[in-house]
């Protein structure tokens, strides 16, 4: 056993020895230290290097707050978890734990001489220092900085566990099973509510587990919190979470909590998940997350082996820990005494006690005076000493005359401190609840809630051990959804400590040559803080920007009251006039899995597929993602690329007929009385006059008269429309119908219905699609005659009832097949294998594109932007003239909706018949200008015309029609091209083949 | 995440429900009577209200209809709501809930 080990007591396992390494030395700790316990009982106090100076630094806390001692835990390549807080670290077998920031090594650390050469970074030196030559902030400054600063590093392989999430409900949540949280808990159990409680520690109990003076109920501390974790482990409406953080509180009483379930284990089942991610939604909340205790702000305050007190009473009673064999107390505090006395007990030498306060009285003090230890009041640090391990505290007496009287050196190996206990408000903050300066307790507490929920203990002030349960035991039962049951009564007893405690440096500490740290994570000194209030910083919001105080992993938990005293004392304003900063989620760093949860890889986005998706996949589609859906590009044969498989498959239907997928239409099926009416209120066109048996190319306009969404609608009965939209836009259509139809227009008699996924939707396009048709289809005659171009009829297709649409979206003559969608893929094969005689060809969405671009069909979205009107787009023709409203129609007679000059597709030819224009490429009036240029325009659509044999582009261009023949310029990467402004339709014009 | 009160369905998660912007604003019966200036009001022109907001939600994903609701924007709590077609009710302030 380790000479820093105890003999007795704690609640480690001394009958198990569990080896671990730390920078590759291996060391033995017991079953229930955390890394830092173990490490403390191996002496091993140096443990990391600073985030700016280097400096050597150990370990601090002995819980969440730790500022300090960061860790990377290491259990293979993917599995290296950094900036582990050690003091949070469970120890298992076989534990790989790294230091951090330093190289070559822990104790050799080259970054050192940062330190020596702090006096050319100051706060702020970043803003000031690396100025010139502006260029090489990226390339030079930053990434030195980056690799010189800084935590741990990332793994960089994939994070090979997994993560579970869960929601929840519960009448009460209890955050924090310390005394409070435990009282609340078994009080709000007791009323019958459902309860929650949780805690990030391994075991229920905060501070009671250290605690070795207290009586709660007649017992020990330790056997009460065994008494109270079995009472609430059995009670059936209850349920108790360790290793549980709560890290965020939502709105409306939601809370994040972050359930560590295999950390702390050797060897995890290899399918468990790591961490659970719960979401719980409390009627009530009670927070019981207690306070930490504030170091002080002294010369040479953060050696390896200064730490707090509180802490150091943690290590001794909890893990059995001696965190030295000679120790100094720093304090203000009564509650830093119990720490040396407990110390002393244990057969620590406590060579001095330098307290603060001018008079030191009560219990804890006369106790610590009875055994001897020697106290000095009035006292002040001027410095310490030690290299890797503090050796020596320097303390005097402050005088009146502000000088150190009385200076002494006291060889030590470790300081205590006691700054006084800040309550923990920071899930209480984060529920927006306002704080107020409590003066008696010299620390910001909860105010006024605005949430339901309430603070209990000692992050509300109640740090005596009595008014603790008190509290926790009245909130308990407040947050209770019914009170039925007698207030249950706690009796407890522990020794009074009277706290108000030191807030800011300590009198003479600016006057050292020492560094005082109040930011131990961020490296922030009482001079950072001293240069930012000389630039004239005043709010702490800004002070903690310009010096990062606060701003580590940590959210200054230690650190920002001292910070917020230091800056209210230089520049003589009251405290709670500086401000406090903002408390965010969360609370302790929470790993990026807890909230990717499943949602990785293949479930990280839905993903649609068509009926006649594997079918495409089989026949060596290329896949594109449009929207949600995965849509056939192209259909490559045999070594073909892009270029020369489209131009294959546009050949195919302009000479015999194509196949085309087109199942991700987006369908909404409008029926009832009140069908006709609506869409004539809605879309831009006439809807009345469309006979049954007829489809029209719709456009639908915002009520800004911007057109939102184009498609083919049928009318298949009197009171029954198929509408079709874009493909990414039938969601947002379906909600802007919805809309209109439940707000605006209550009275018309109609219902709506997405059917997008219920019909696959199979294209037929080319001059043989009616005979390769012919064959396929029943019961309806497909000559031009009976079923001409827009028409629609009900047919059974391959045996299956489906509707036959004659419509065309590449400029021929065209079909889509509407059939049931589990009919798709059958029906897909039929007609495949009944066109093979014709030379059927599969074509996906680039080929789609080609040939609605050569007839200047428009792509919402593509070739329209939200700033095109139907005219803009050459569509004035689909407008009903004659209504007297639709939607967008009041904004489409503003005068400023019909200026000539405005935006209008056209399409361009580049002059030398080969260039292939960028999408999104500018277009200018004149050639060769420099920046800033005088731009008409932008192309949005361009493709090699295979059928044309040149480059074709659509463009929007001011007052393009007027245009056409003229000859603009589009900037590109190898020079300006000459392109003629001609008609969007490039090919037959006068429509011949689609009617054919 | 708020907790959203849908006037059929009861209490449930934001992430059912699509926001729909200021309540209470109605399409002119005759758009073409309205001036420029009438018609920009009523397209553009919204309150942006500090306190208590009535405002248009959808239950998306849940019954799929809109309803009217009123909430505090500065604290999001929701302090009623109500059905398409019902007038704006008298505030009572409650308490946090």
């Amino acid at each position: 056993m380790s000479r820093w080990r105890t003999a007795s007591g704690g609640r480690i396992d001394r009958t198990r020895a569990l080896a671990f390494r730390f920078d590759g030395v291996r060391y033995e700790g017991l079953a229930g230290d955390t890394l830092a316990s173990a490490l403390l009982a191996n002496g091993v106090h140096l443990v990391g290097r600073s985030f700016k100076y280097h400096r050597p630094r150990g370990i601090v806390t002995a819980g969440a707050e730790e500022p300090s001692a960061l860790v990377a835990v290491r259990r293979d390549g993917a599995r290296e978890t950094p900036n582990l807080r050690a003091t949070q670290v469970e120890l298992y077998e076989g534990l790989d734990a790294l230091s951090q920031n330093r190289w070559p090594s822990l104790a050799r650390d080259v970054g050192r001489i940062n330190d020596w050469l702090s006096p050319l970074f100051p706060a702020g030196f970043y803003y000031k220092t690396f100025m010139w030559p502006k260029s090489a902030w990226k390339s030079v400054y930053e990434p030195v900085i980056r690799r010189a600063a800084g935590l741990g590093v990332a793994p960089t392989e994939p994070d090979p566990d997994r993560y579970a999430q869960c929601y929840a409900h519960c009448d009460v949540l209890v955050v924090g099973a310390g005394p409070a949280g435990l009282a609340a808990a078994l009080a709000a159990a007791d009323q019958g509510a459902r309860v929650m409680i949780c805690d990030e520690q391994s075991e229920f109990g905060g501070s009671l587990l250290a605690d070795r003076h207290a009586t709660i109920d007649g017992a020990s501390a330790a056997a009460w919190v065994a008494r109270a974790v079995a009472d609430l482990a059995a009670h059936p409406r209850v349920v108790c979470l360790t290793r549980t953080t709560a890290f965020g509180y939502f709105p409306h009483n939601l809370i994040g909590l972050a359930e560590r379930l295999t950390d702390h284990l050797d060897a995890p089942a290899p399918q468990a998940a790591r961490e659970r991610l719960w979401q719980v939604r409390a009627r009530s909340v009670v927070l019981a997350t207690g306070a930490v205790e504030r170091p002080l702000v002294f010369p040479g305050n953060d050696r390896p082996g200064v730490m707090l007190a509180g802490a150091a009473r943690t290590y001794l009673n909890r893990y059995g820990v001696r965190v030295g064999d000679r120790v100094v107390l720093v304090t203000a505090t009564d509650a830093g005494y119990q720490a040396a006395i407990d110390l002393r007990d244990a057969g620590v030498a406590v060579v001095g006690i330098a307290d603060l306060r001018p008079t030191v009285s009560g219990e804890l003090p006369a106790a610590a005076r009875a055994a001897g230890i020697e106290v000095t009041e009035s006292a002040t640090v001027l410095g310490t000493s030690g290299n890797r391990r503090v050796a020596g505290i320097t303390i005097a007496r402050t005088t009146s005359a502000g000088t150190g009287g009385d200076r002494r050196t006291l060889a030590c190996d470790a300081v205590l401190m006691s700054g006084g206990f800040t309550p923990s408000v920071h899930l209480f903050s984060q529920s927006r609840g306002k704080l107020r300066w409590s003066d008696d307790h010299q620390a910001f507490l909860p105010d006024r809630s605005a949430e339901r929920e309430r603070s209990a203990g000692a992050c509300r002030g109640a740090t005596d051990l009595a008014a603790a349960i008190a509290d926790g035991l009245e909130a308990g039962a407040e947050s209770a959804p019914t009170r039925t049951a007698a207030a249950r009564r706690i009796t407890a007893r522990s020794p009074r400590s009277a706290d108000r405690g030191y807030l800011g440096a300590v009198p003479l500490a600016s006057d050292a040559s020492q560094k005082s740290f109040v930011d131990w994570q961020h490296d922030v000194t009482i001079k950072d803080l001293a240069i930012a209030t000389r630039e004239g910083f005043r709010s702490i919001e800004h002070v903690k920007r310009f010096t990062t105080m606060g701003m580590a992993t940590d959210q200054g938990k230690t650190s920002n009251l001292n910070a917020l005293a230091i800056v209210a004392r230089a520049i003589d304003a009251p405290i709670p006039s500086v401000g406090l900063t903002t408390f965010r989620m969360p609370y302790t760093p929470t790993t990026f899995g807890a909230f990717a949860g499943p949602s990785r890889g293949d479930l990280f986005d839905p993903v649609r597929r068509t009926p006649i998706h594997a079918w495409a996949a089989a026949a060596g589609a290329v896949f594109e993602d449009v929207g949600m859906w995965k849509r056939a590009r192209y259909f490559p044969e045999r070594g073909e690329d892009m270029h020369a498989a489209v131009a294959r498959e546009c050949r195919a239907v302009r000479s015999a007929c194509g196949l085309f997928d087109a199942s991700t239409l987006g369908k909404i099926e409008v029926v009832g009385p009140g069908a006709a009416e609506f869409l004539e209120r809605l879309y831009v066109n006439s809807w009345a006059n469309l006979g049954v048996g007829r489809c029209r190319y719709g456009i639908l306009c915002r009520e800004d008269g911007f057109i939102y969404d184009d498609g083919v609608i049928a009318r298949l009965a009197a009171d029954r429309f198929h509408v079709t939209t874009t493909t990414g836009g039938a969601p947002r259509v379906l909600a802007m119908m919805e809309d209109y139809r439940q707000t605006e227009w209550p009275d018309l008699e109609v219902w709506l219905t997405s059917t997008t996924e219920q019909w696959a939707v199979i294209a037929v396009q080319g001059p043989d699609a009616r005979e390769v048709l012919r064959g396929c289809v029943e019961g309806i005659d497909l000559d031009a005659a009976a079923l001409p171009h827009m028409s629609v009829a009900a047919a059974r297709i391959c045996g299956i009832e489906g509707l036959v649409m004659r419509v065309s979206f590449s400029g021929e003559l065209g079909y889509e097949l509407n059939v049931p969608a589990d009919h798709g893929l059958g029906v897909w094969k039929a007609v495949h294998a009944a066109g093979a005689a014709h030379g059927i060809t599969c074509y996906g969405t680039e080929t789609m594109h080609v040939l609605r671009a050569e007839k200047g069909y428009i792509i919402v979205g593509q070739d329209t932007d939200g700033t095109v009107t139907p005219d803009d787009a050459g569509l004035s023709w689909a407008v009903g003239r004659k209504k007297p409203d639709f939607v967008g129609r009041r904004s489409l007679q503003r005068q400023s909706m019909q200026a000539p000059d405005r935006k209008q597709l056209v399409g361009l030819r580049p002059r030398d018949g080969r260039t292939l224009l960028d999408e999104g490429a500018q277009v200018a009036e004149r050639p060769d200008q420099r920046p800033p240029m005088r731009l008409v325009g932008h192309v949005t659509s361009s493709y090699q015309s295979a059928v044309l044999g040149v480059p074709i582009a659509l463009a929007m261009v001011a007052g393009g029609r007027a245009r056409l023949g003229q000859t603009l310029y589009i900037p590109m990467p190898g020079g300006d091209v000459e392109v003629e402004v001609v008609s969007p339709v490039f090919y037959d014009p006068k429509g011949e083949r689609i009617n054919a | 995440m708020l907790l959203i009160p849908c006037p059929h369905c009861g209490e449930r998660p934001e992430i059912e429900f699509t926001y729909g912007g200021e309540a209470h604003l109605v399409r002119p019966a005759d758009p073409s009577t309205l001036d420029d200036a009438a018609w920009a009001d009523y397209l553009y022109m919204r309150t942006n209200t500090k306190g208590v907001h009535a405002e248009r939600w959808r239950h998306a994903r849940g019954c799929g209809r809109f309803f009217n609701a009123l909430r505090d924007t500065t604290t999001d709590q929701f302090l009623g709501s109500y059905r398409i077609g019902e007038p704006k009710p008298a505030l009572s302030m409650g308490e946090p809930r």
